[in-house]
């Protein structure tokens, strides 16, 4: 069985690795797939806590949720980056300075 | 060395290693396909610490959904994404990305750090002590439909609702605009 330090330790380093996407990259679609490998850190998160739990298996549960909330939400940011390219034909978010009409 | 570990160490170098691969390219549709990578090297971590259910749930829903969603909002906004993707600096050292890289590293020697200190806490020590860890082999999934349906129902039609309202609230955003 492995520890727990060890899928604590890749957790953090994926979350990391979404961080530095999140904040140095210019196109709002990789800014989502960084967004996707934090969610993903904090889901593998859950998962090793709850090898611990066998009776109600909240760990796995949650994970269950988090990964909805994941497709929730890369639905919604894809059509708004699709109504921003159409307004702005660029998705990087640096230009985009303007609101509404 | 057993073949667990082999295998554990074999999915966590492939998932770190594809994740820094997303980070570093430069070219959008290589991101995308290596984020798929690094999806099913999760996959399989999760199989080790024995959530298969969630395991396959990560296939279905990420694989399936959410990556064919990204690719296909990327083909749709077309070729200048590309451009705008391609038109930073090649370096792999270059000023603009510092402060995030400072970021990034300064986060994960804090979290490093946290798990040194404390490592397991009292309640997986309990657990340990009375039994209550998943044992290889144990078939989980008809215990965790019983919790969903009973002790965790609040949650399960609270999110059903979440899910429902984005699905509304996606198909408004990305309908064509006729009277404003």
């Amino acid at each position: 069985m492995i520890a727990l330090s060890d899928f604590l330790i890749i957790s953090a380093a994926l979350f990391c690795i979404g961080l530095y996407m999140i904040v140095s990259k210019r196109n709002a679609i990789q800014i989502l797939i960084g967004i996707e490998l934090m969610l993903n850190a904090g889901i593998l998160n859950l998962v090793a806590f709850g090898m611990y739990d066998r009776v109600d298996n909240s760990g796995q549960i949650f994970a269950l949720f988090a990964i909805v909330l994941a497709a929730a939400t890369t639905a919604v940011a894809l059509a708004i980056i699709l109504n921003v390219y159409r307004r702005y034909k660029t998705i990087d978010p640096g230009k985009i300075n303007a609101m509404g009409e | 060395m057993n073949i667990v570990k082999i295998l554990f160490y074999i999915m966590a170098c492939v998932a770190i290693g594809s994740a820094l691969y997303t980070a570093y390219t430069k070219n959008l549709v290589r991101s995308v396909f290596m984020f798929f990578v690094t999806l099913f090297a999760l996959a399989g971590l999760y199989v080790i610490a024995l959530a298969d259910f969630v395991a396959v749930t990560q296939v279905v829903i990420y694989v399936g959904g959410i990556l064919v969603l990204i690719l296909f909002a990327f083909m749709l906004s077309g070729k200048q994404s590309l451009d705008a993707a391609t038109r930073q600096k090649s370096k792999i050292i270059n000023l603009g990305n510092l402060p995030a890289l400072l970021l990034a590293g300064l986060f994960f020697i804090v979290m490093f750090n946290a798990l040194n200190n404390n490592v397991e806490p009292a309640w997986v020590k309990a657990a340990v002590q009375s039994g209550k860890v998943i044992k290889p082999g144990t078939v989980l999934i008809g215990n965790i439909g019983v919790n969903l349906m009973t002790k965790y129902l609040l949650p399960f039609e609270a999110i059903s609702v979440l899910l429902m309202i984005a699905l509304v609230g996606s198909a408004h955003l990305s309908r064509k605009e006729q009277e404003a």
